[in-house]
């Protein structure tokens, strides 16, 4: 074969159009906007994430509204007690006349709180005993891990309703007691992900660079977690939301003159086949509410797993 | 097989135990005592209602008494209850809760499991679409709104139904139902993933390559695996079947545990609290373990992985 002689055009500058070729013109795409860009066709989950963000604006502006109309949840207007819809009272009113429209929204954002404060705190003690278990191992991950399987095998619900028989019920007891034993699947879900994720080599050149363990821990291997974590927490919110509505039908839910959409319903049930308008709006959002987490939480596991990429 | 079975039945017992110290110490917490009451009571009575509960002993004596009772199957007296033991009040009790549970559970797992064959056979057609539908809204909707929206329609709109009451077979319909809605949703879901799973597997390939009718294939190597995870779904179906009970005997007027569970709580009948607390984790317990071994007996992998401390 000749060989190929080498011509001054060889080392001509190239030009302008040609340079061009050589970018690259596409974004980069980070995991998190590659798990967006999915969401975004599901077309459920989307609906689900916008209904869900429009309760949660009218839980905000909704109290706001009624005062506008001069309305509010704990007046009572005793003459015009159980009033159906009708233009002063939007939503009706309840057994002591109080204004239905301000005391569902208001319900809906103490319902919402229960949930978020609820998974927050999972989040937060899930994150630090799971992260401390998986990325310790042996010893530590051993005791650790029997004192979660102890606390675990207690049923929940009844240590629970235990807890709130003796504290007195409020949103900061009913959320103490949710989170007592809602954090050992947060924390063995964090656990099992940290395993896996502390012996790839980004772990290893993040050691030899003298990275402190706490820094190790939220900065490299946290984030790497995230997504199974997010998925929990979506799904934790609605179940929540759910035990706080059960624990209002024992009478154990935040008391009056506050209410969540549980007490309203349990509120409602005792003379719902007479005025079955007091549990419509209730019912309605606390079972919307259920259905969109649940369909937003599916759609977002689908998202991030990579797995589902076609 | 014995090693594992036992192991898990230690470990039943530790938990009852650690749950029953933690009810006695959580109800000696609450401040003030069971015979405070409006009126105040003579010193004298006083003192003789204390020593007969055995409340003038020190704490020590009192837990260890309250735990040699609970061997003899002793739970104490009602509070509130005028002469009723606890122990009495759930032998009266319990059989209709336990009916109740037991055909919810029959159903819902009979319900849940013909719904998840049929959408994952009609996989991406209208039958799974429904099937989704139906179990989105199976989780989605809290136990008390279905039996109340139940009770409305077939017993005060349609009046097919007795509102309340246990008399007759048909008014366990509507309690089975509502209390099987949810664990149906969810074995539904369960079972069509897993069938989903299994159906595309090479033994089923193989199975279909060698002639056998659709029907063999199905009972024999789909469902058969795919009934495994169902099996661990056991333990968790009971515990929302007790919770369940609880709020669909308050609506429909079951005299069943439930309703005295609800009713301890809004008299504050303490002892009661505790008995039925205690036997409520008796039965989630004794579930559990139930599971486990079923588990055990049905999955050959098990023994083999529970050699090498799998967990």
């Amino acid at each position: 074969m000749a060989e190929k002689m080498l011509t001054p055009d060889d080392f001509a500058k190239l030009s302008k159009e040609e340079k061009k070729t050589e970018t690259v013109v596409r974004e980069s795409i980070s995991a998190w906007k590659d798990a967006w860009l999915r969401l975004k066709t599901n077309k459920m989950a989307m609906v689900s994430l916008a209904i869900l963000v429009v309760i949660i604006i009218m839980a905000i502006i909704g109290p706001w509204i009624s005062e506008l109309m001069g309305q509010d949840y704990s007046t009572n207007h005793l003459k015009e007690k159980n009033t159906s819809p009708n233009g002063t009272y939007w939503f009706g009113t309840d057994n002591l006349g109080r204004d239905m429209f301000a005391r569902t929204w208001m319900g809906t954002g103490i319902s919402l709180q229960v949930g978020f404060y609820a998974a927050l705190a999972d989040l937060v003690i899930g994150v630090i005993m799971g992260g401390i278990m998986g990325y310790f191992g042996g010893r530590v991950d051993e005791i650790l891990n029997r004192f979660c399987e102890v606390l675990y095998s207690i049923p929940s619900m009844l240590i629970i309703i235990l807890l709130i028989v003796i504290m007195e019920p409020s949103m900061f007891t009913i959320v103490l007691a949710l989170s007592i034993t809602g954090w050992i699947n947060m924390a063995w879900l964090v656990r099992g992900q940290i395993m896996q994720l502390k012996n790839q080599e980004y772990v290893m050149a993040a050691q030899a660079l003298g990275a402190s363990t706490p820094r190790i821990l939220f900065r490299h291997l946290i984030p790497n977690a995230m997504g199974p974590i997010i998925v929990t927490l979506t799904l934790t919110v609605p179940s929540a939301i759910f035990a706080e509505a059960f624990l209002s039908f024992l009478g154990l839910g935040v008391q009056s003159p506050s209410a969540s959409l549980g007490t309203m319903i349990n509120d409602a049930i005792k003379a719902w086949t007479l005025y079955p308008w007091r549990m419509w709006f209730p019912a309605a959002i606390i079972s919307l509410m259920m259905l969109c987490f649940n369909i937003f939480g599916d759609g977002l596991r689908d998202a991030l797993d990579p797995k589902m990429k076609k | 097989m014995l090693k594992y079975v036992s192991k898990k039945f230690l470990s039943m017992l530790a938990s009852l135990f650690v749950l029953a110290s933690a009810t006695f110490f959580l109800m000696k917490l609450i401040p003030g005592d069971p015979f405070l009451r409006e009126k105040a009571i003579p010193e004298k009575i006083k003192e003789s209602l204390y020593a007969m509960y055995g409340l003038d002993q020190p704490i020590w004596k009192q837990y260890l008494m309250y735990l040699n009772n609970l061997l003899h199957g002793d739970l104490g007296m009602s509070m509130k209850q005028q002469y009723m033991s606890v122990t009495r009040i759930i032998k009266d009790s319990f059989v209709y809760s336990a009916q109740i549970g037991v055909l919810a559970i029959i159903v819902s797992v009979a319900a849940g499991l013909i719904l998840g064959i049929i959408a994952a056979l009609n996989h991406r057609k209208l039958l799974d679409s429904l099937t989704i539908v139906v179990a989105v809204l199976g989780v989605s909707i809290p136990n008390f709104l279905a039996a109340s929206a139940l009770q409305y329609v077939f017993g005060l709109k349609l009046r097919l139904l007795d509102v309340s009451g246990l008399n007759d077979w048909t008014d366990y319909i509507m309690p089975v139902l509502a209390l099987s809605f949810l664990p149906a949703a969810f074995i539904a879901r369960l079972t069509r993933s897993t069938m989903l799973e299994v159906l595309s597997a090479d033994y089923i390939k193989t199975a279909r390559s060698k002639g056998l009718s659709g029907r063999i294939i199905l009972v024999r190597h789909a469902l058969r695996n795919a009934i495994l995870p169902v099996v661990t779904y056991i333990g968790p179906m009971t515990a929302n079947i007790i919770t369940g009970s609880v709020v669909v005997e308050q609506i429909f007027g079951i005299g069943g545990i439930g309703k005295f569970f609800v009713q301890s709580i809004t008299n504050r009948d303490y002892t009661l609290i505790m008995g039925l607390t205690l036997f409520y984790g008796i039965i989630l317990m004794v579930a559990r373990f139930l599971t486990d071994v079923a588990y055990g007996f049905v999955d050959p992998r098990i023994k083999l992985s529970r050699g090498k401390g799998a967990k």
